[in-house]
């Protein structure tokens, strides 16, 4: 059984803002019945058509999916477009409290009805709504190329998801947007997705510091072993153990596919250079049997 | 809160009369049955007569039985050691409504250099027996087809389908977990090779199992390294567990005839009110024969979690063919091989009974579930048009 928070019950069993606004100034419509779940939202704007004084929903789904869409709707009450739009499908997460990891693709989906809504409205590109509820895309008015066919979900959409969220697995992305969660076939493609978007941000360039004491100088040499060598020779079968630490003299031991491997002066050289580089330059490696 | 347990395919309780007969067996009596003292042979003695009254139920003979931790495993070993002994067959049969116990394994079999078929089923969930008779040839190993299924009880023709197998030389294995104790099988008169049950869906604890396997058919233990179950299944004997499936085989088998009137009574009216009441529903495997007490009701425009968690505020434990209530996106296999539109299979429930469910139970879910569906179609964006005018 899922473990919902009292304010995802609550919103559950109590939700608020049902129903539709007949003279709504913006309806924002995601999801099919043959995703599973399903949302309309209504947006009614005071006489400036700046802020957003009623909201109501209609949504087909699990719980989490109807305690998503009452929070939404109460999170827009009173704010102005602009605001609105700034509300992320995090925001609606935290508001209840949380959500399961696998049930984040509900708070996406409110975050996505609230964004076409303000789109649609303010005359943005909205293609015509296709109401083939039978097995249509869960989000028709996202641009972009589809990767997941089962769910109709495109490439534009994943990467936005996976940039606010800083999805890092195609497991993340489907409990975030049930991208992959049909037949698998596009999760090779979300991969790339991940790596384009993840790795597209630069990483801080590490550089080592200019002083260490020498209980600092140990403390950074263990963890540099355990963080940025002992994954590489895992990759290859092998691994490392550290043996002491004499000032700048750092003996290690290899162990497993390492251990008597011909080139194993070559991975002591490379330890030695990612020390050096990230520690101090006058590091020494030596490669010792016990 | 009082539960109304009506999720009696996912498990049941212990009978009270179970816990009774396997109870002095912890603390107390607790040899080894393989040991050469009194002390363990009286377990032993208990072990035997367990093992006869698991016979009894199935119509077989005690040597046949071998006792494992649960149904899984059972299916495991079933297929597995059809593979062993017939090593030049490389097909194997299946249906695509299986337990995940045997369909999981099949599709890995395939990614192994196997043949795996599937076969499919009609609207009914009724078993394509044309194409299973297509699909046996000379290289198939094993057939795998489920005696009745967990989610909408619907009974396939395993005798038939055992026939087919046997034409061929194929050995023919039924994971028979929901139909054991629901409705009566005889090994003595039957072409199955080996067939699969689980204690704890006939009111015994969970973590015990049987592998029926036919004399005389060939077989390749799963788990090595002792001589317990005649080497057929090694591992020192869980002797409560065991004694307690004796108890509760003996107790099914008792109980045979109310399965099949009492609870298969109250099923009806629970299913009658329901789709009286609540219009927009159909039953899945309704054409079908189905076991007594399971009964699949989909309920369009409406989504199966939001139901069980309304449910779960009233106590009433059922389970849904919906995606969201496993985790996974899409609404369960079996519905989607019988061809549910997917608008029905996401609101699909269901209720399965036990000789422990009663009247007052089935009348408080005729009474509580239709208000709930009303709810959240007054809810859901979908099926306005259609329910314009219905309550």
């Amino acid at each position: 059984m899922w473990d919902y928070t009292p304010i995802v019950k609550d919103h559950f069993l109590n939700p608020r803002n049902v129903g539709e606004i007949p003279d709504a100034d913006a309806v924002g419509e995601v999801g099919s019945l043959a995703c599973g779940d399903a949302l309309k939202l209504y947006l009614k704007l005071d006489e400036n058509k700046d802020k957003i004084v009623d909201a109501k929903f209609q949504t087909f789904g699990c719980a989490s999916a109807i305690a998503s869409s009452s929070a939404l709707t109460e999170m827009v009450k009173g704010k102005n477009l602009d605001e609105a739009m700034a509300i992320s499908n995090q925001d609606i997460a935290d508001f209840l409290g949380g959500l399961p990891e696998e049930k984040m693709h509900c708070s996406v989906m409110g975050q996505e009805a609230l964004e076409v809504a303000i789109a649609k409205y303010r005359g943005h590109e909205a293609p015509v709504h296709s109401h083939d509820h039978d097995h249509g895309p869960a989000y028709p008015d996202q641009e972009g190329t589809v990767v997941c066919k089962c769910f109709g979900i495109t490439d534009i959409f994943l990467k936005k998801v996976i940039e606010t969220n800083h999805l890092t697995t195609p497991e993340q992305v489907t409990h975030f947007t049930k991208a992959g969660g049909g037949c698998g076939g596009c999760i090779p493609k979300i991969k790339e997705l991940i790596d384009e978007v993840m790795g597209a941000r630069p990483e801080e360039p590490r550089k080592r510091p200019e002083k260490l004491s020498n209980m600092k100088k140990m403390q950074l040499i263990q963890e540099v072993l355990e963080k940025d060598v002992r994954p590489l020779l895992w990759a290859d079968g092998g691994d490392l153990e550290l043996i002491d630490i004499d000032g700048s003299r750092v003996q290690v031991a290899f162990r497993k596919a390492c251990a008597g491997c011909a080139s194993s002066g070559n991975t002591a050289r490379m330890v030695e250079i990612k020390l050096r580089d990230l520690v101090a330059e006058d590091i020494v490696v030596e490669e010792v049997s016990a | 809160m009082k539960e109304i347990y009506l999720d009696n395919n996912a498990t049941t309780k212990v009978d009270e009369a179970v816990f009774e007969e396997m109870r002095p067996y912890f603390c107390e009596l607790y040899g080894n049955p393989s040991s050469m003292h009194f002390f363990g042979g009286q377990v032993q003695g208990k072990v035997t007569e367990a093992r006869e009254r698991v016979a009894a139920l199935l119509g077989a003979s005690p040597e046949e039985i071998v006792f494992t931790a649960c149904g899984t495993e059972s299916d495991n070993a079933a297929i597995r050691s059809a593979l062993e002994v017939f090593p030049e067959r490389r097909h194997v049969i299946t249906s695509r409504v299986e337990h995940p116990a045997v369909l999981t394994q099949c599709r890995n079999l395939s990614q192994k250099g196997y043949r795996v078929t599937e076969i499919g089923v009609d609207g009914a969930g009724r078993l394509d027996m044309e194409e299973l008779k297509a699909a046996v040839d000379d290289d198939t190993a094993i057939v795998s087809l489920m005696w009745a299924n967990n989610e909408t009880g619907v009974i396939f023709p395993v005798e038939e389908a055992a026939a087919i197998a046997k034409a061929k030389g194929a050995l023919f294995h039924s994971d028979a977990v929901q139909a054991i104790g629901k409705i009566p099988v005889n090994m003595a008169d039957s072409q199955i090779d080996m067939l699969s049950l689980s204690g704890h869906k006939l009111h015994a604890p969970k973590g015990i199992g049987v592998l029926y396997l036919r004399r005389g058919t060939p077989f390749r233990p799963f788990l090595v390294g002792g001589h317990q179950e005649k080497s057929r299944r090694a591992g020192t004997e869980n002797a409560a567990a065991i004694i307690a499936l004796g108890k509760a085989c003996e107790l099914a088998g008792q109980y045979m005839d109310v399965e099949n009137s009492t609870v298969k009574a109250m099923r009806d009216r629970l299913q009658d009110a329901l789709m009286a009441a609540i219009p927009f529903s159909r039953i899945n495997g309704g054409g079908a024969e189905r076991l007594p007490n399971t009964t699949s009701i989909a309920f369009e425009f409406v989504e199966g979690e939001s139901i069980l968690m309304h449910f779960s505020e009233l106590g009433i434990c059922a389970s849904s063919g919906s995606a969201c209530t496993s985790g996974s996106l899409e609404p369960s296999h079996v519905l989607r091989a019988m061809g549910v539109p997917f608008t029905c299979a996401h609101g699909s429930i269901r209720f399965s009974l036990s000789r422990f469910t009663t009247d007052a139970e089935i009348d408080t879910v005729i009474r509580e579930m239709p208000p709930i569906i009303t709810h959240l179609r007054q809810m859901s964006p979908f099926g306005r048009e259609h329910l314009k005018g219905q309550a």
